[in-house]
């Protein structure tokens, strides 16, 4: 047992903090008013953005550096991510192809598929979103009814995806697809990379709870897929094994998706809100509460990714650190707006970031859900 | 970096599980109600140098830190131990006092701020409920730590008067102290105070963890066994939500209680806000796990025949033992220049 960071971990800390310092401030400058990523501009903004974490090699710090990355450890991720959110930079708008997709490349995609797609997602040059969801098929994700059809040369789709995050702002889309028309549920479906510019696919953005246009739905016509056309094979893992690959990403992304250096920060910005406002004895103790939890979660992590580091497998534990960021940034928000009291109905940064607290128990396999997974699969209580 | 239970730790927590699974089954904490606790398993705890796991080797210690102990303690607090191994081992044994079984009483002695942090001081509650208040063990403990002015002083039994006194958890063996003479001193010095008291709320923050373990172990596996609707109770989802829940509760606190013993082992500026914030968690975790164990239980678990009693009885005294979840959000809130 050792909570000591390196002298290697310290200064890559001091390093990127410098970075971050300089060159937030250099990008704001370029950009005029930082709009929200989950618009048309913002999002433009921050690819600006992502341009430069990318360049400076900060894009996805525990990559190898053949694809853009540092040759780091989770830990370096970890300490990336709470100088990342403690400078106050955007959102990561490209967060699905670097958190989702990639950890899938690297488990089960060719060398081809590796050379090919992770430099270009690290770089922000393909642009992904994720297209699991679809209306009939939420919670219940193997009931995906889109099809895609074999025929000489690529692929036939048909159906619709929906609630597909700056779909309309991205390039690309993974998803999950029947290619067993026979088959039912988990079987018969195939992890496919489709980029979003082919005949026969419509995307239409529709605006999200706090308005902003961060949702889509992908309509997809008798288009055809070549089976080249992401520039490698377009299956990710085997033809009707698709399952298999989504299921993994699932895990990741419940576990890793939020560090607590998010939180960490939420909470910075709550002890100073504090100190604007005033805070009697009652609202105090919630805030201690709160602070004690995001700094839980911080500790918890440490062992997940010692665990981690060991070989150990994440499963189905994930789903303990999703219910908890989840519930718990709503419960940092909900501080933030009975501090503001009146002023909570204004919008800023603290009603903005309460209507996105909201969609956390929903996204990622809702909170019921990973309730029912920790009961079965952590506890063995019978289905 | 690296935070996790090493094999040595791991070692000394499952040496301490198999005995306290073999000599404090619930039948010997039920029995503690009634008769004063039975040594079989404070003897073995002895044997294996859990009473002197932060004694120098010189003195026939481990000469270990609280990071192996609370493993232990957590064990304890699984099989609710009705002996006072957190007074003995963790508060009372780093001052100097050993070989006897030793109730504690730190009261007032409570400093207002300990180990250097700005902490907020204990609330007049705190103080008052712990000044005079129903000591623990008392009716069989071999010494007493009581507070004395900004001190503490070491009372044989025969040097004391034990008025005992009836307690919800009967195997805690309460009573109220009055020293009649004599005694020692054994530190007048605050800051050696302060850090007892935090070792104290360390202690049972660890036994809570272990008390919220056994309630979930007993309620999962009593839902996989009772049916309703010819099926298991467990099967249902509002059972397994409530479940789902204290594991969480579970799964955030005990990293908390492991760095608290980390940073108390290593002299670290947060130790005492570590503590605070070990010791809310896990009291957090006991209230949920309890709630939830004696839900999912129904009837059979609201009675005083069956086994769920003698850890939720104890857990509901040791959430508020030591300082409950306010005078400890206080001294978080404190830290964190709230
Ligand atoms: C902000 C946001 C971003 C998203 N981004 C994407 C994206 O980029 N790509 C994508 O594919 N999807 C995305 N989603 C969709 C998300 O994955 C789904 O919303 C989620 O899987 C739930 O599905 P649903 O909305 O259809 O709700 P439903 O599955 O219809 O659930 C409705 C309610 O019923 C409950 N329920 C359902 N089944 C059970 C059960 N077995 N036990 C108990 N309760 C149950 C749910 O918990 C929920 O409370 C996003 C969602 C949000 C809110």
């Amino acid at each position: 047992m050792d909570l000591n960071w390196s002298a290697d971990q310290e200064a890559l800390r001091l390093e990127l903090r410098g970075w971050l310092e300089h060159n937030l401030a250099d990008w704001r400058v370029e950009i005029g008013t930082e709009l929200s990523g989950d618009t048309r501009e913002g999002f433009a903004q921050q690819l600006l953005w992502e341009q430069r974490l990318y360049e400076a090699g900060w894009s996805a710090v525990s990559w190898p550096s053949a694809y853009g990355g540092r040759d780091g450890t989770l830990w370096d991720w970890l300490i990336f991510e709470e100088e990342y959110w403690r400078a106050g930079a955007p959102q990561r708008v490209t967060q699905n192809g670097i958190q989702i997709l990639a950890p899938s490349v690297f488990e089960h995609g060719t060398q081809e598929q590796k050379d090919h797609l992770l430099t270009r997602i690290a770089a922000a040059e393909d642009l992904w979103c994720q297209g699991w969801s679809e209306p009939n098929a939420g919670s219940d994700l193997a009931g995906v009814s889109s099809r895609a059809r074999r025929i000489d040369g690529g692929w036939v789709l048909d159906g619709q995806k929906t609630w597909t995050t700056r779909g309309a702002f991205c390039t690309h889309l993974f998803g999950l697809f029947r290619s067993d028309p026979d088959s039912e549920r988990h079987r018969g479906l195939t992890y496919l990379l489709v980029p979003l510019d082919l005949d026969g696919i419509t995307v239409r953005g529709f605006g999200r709870l706090d308005g902003d246009e961060g949702f889509a739905e992908v309509f997809f016509t008798e288009a055809f897929l070549p089976d080249g056309a992401v520039g490698t094979s377009v299956v990710l893992g085997e033809v009707d094994q698709g399952w298999r690959v989504a299921v993994s990403a699932a895990s990741t992304e419940r576990g890793l998706l939020r560090s607590p250096g998010r939180y960490q920060a939420t909470v910075a910005s709550l002890l100073e809100l504090c100190s604007q406002r005033g805070a009697d004895e009652s609202m105090r103790r919630r805030v201690a509460a709160a602070w004690m939890r995001v700094d839980g979660y911080r500790l918890q992590t440490l062992q997940t990714v010692t665990a981690l580091m060991d070989g150990r497998d994440l499963g189905s534990e994930a789903s303990l650190a999703k219910i908890w960021w989840s519930e718990l940034d709503i419960e940092l928000h909900e501080i933030a707006l009975d501090l503001l009291d009146p002023d909570a109905e204004l919008e800023g940064p603290w009603s903005k970031g309460h209507q996105f607290s909201l969609a956390g128990p929903i996204y990622a396999g809702t909170n019921e859900v990973q309730r029912n997974i920790v009961a079965e699969r952590v506890l063995g209580l019978p289905r | 970096m690296r935070f996790a239970l090493d094999e040595d730790r791991e070692a000394l927590r499952s040496t301490a599980r198999a005995l306290l699974t073999e000599l404090c089954p619930a039948s010997a904490v039920r029995a503690a109600w009634t008769g004063t606790p039975d040594n079989a398993a404070w003897n073995a705890l002895a044997d294996i140098g859990a009473l002197a796991v932060l004694l120098p080797q010189s003195e026939d210690g481990l000469g270990l830190d609280e990071t192996y102990l609370v493993p232990v303690l957590e064990e304890a607090g699984r099989a609710a131990l009705p002996h006072p191994l957190v007074e003995t081992a963790l508060v009372a044994a780093p001052l100097g006092v050993t070989g006897l079984i030793v109730a504690t009483d730190l009261g007032a002695a409570v400093p207002t701020a300990a180990g250097g942090e700005k902490v907020a001081a204990p609330t007049k509650a705190a103080v008052e409920g712990a000044a005079g208040a129903a000591v623990p063990s008392a009716t069989f403990a071999e010494a007493f730590l009581l507070a004395a002015g900004r001190g503490l002083r070491l009372y044989e039994a025969q040097e004391v008067d034990v008025e005992p006194v009836e307690t919800v958890d009967a195997s805690r063996h309460c009573g109220r102290v009055r020293p009649r003479a004599g005694g020692r001193s054994v530190t007048d010095d605050p800051e050696a105070v302060a850090a007892a008291f935090d070792r104290g709320a360390l202690g049972t923050a660890a036994e809570l963890l272990g008390l919220s373990r056994a309630m979930l172990e007993l309620t999962v596996g009593y839902a996989a066994e009772r049916h309703q609707f010819g099926k298991p109770i467990g099967s249902f989802q509002a059972v397994k939500h409530h479940l789902a829940n204290a594991r969480l509760e579970i799964e955030f606190a005990a990293p908390a209680v492991l760095y608290a013993a980390y940073a108390i082992a290593r002299g670290q500026t947060d130790a005492s806000r570590a503590v605070s914030q070990a010791k809310w968690l896990a009291g957090s975790a006991a209230a949920v796990t309890g709630r939830a164990a004696l839900q999912c239980h129904g009837a059979i678990g609201y009675t005083t025949e069956h086994d769920l009693h003698l850890y939720l009885k104890r857990s509901w005294a040791l959430i508020r033992a030591w300082g409950g979840a306010d005078f400890h959000a206080d001294r978080v809130a404190a830290s964190i220049s709230l």
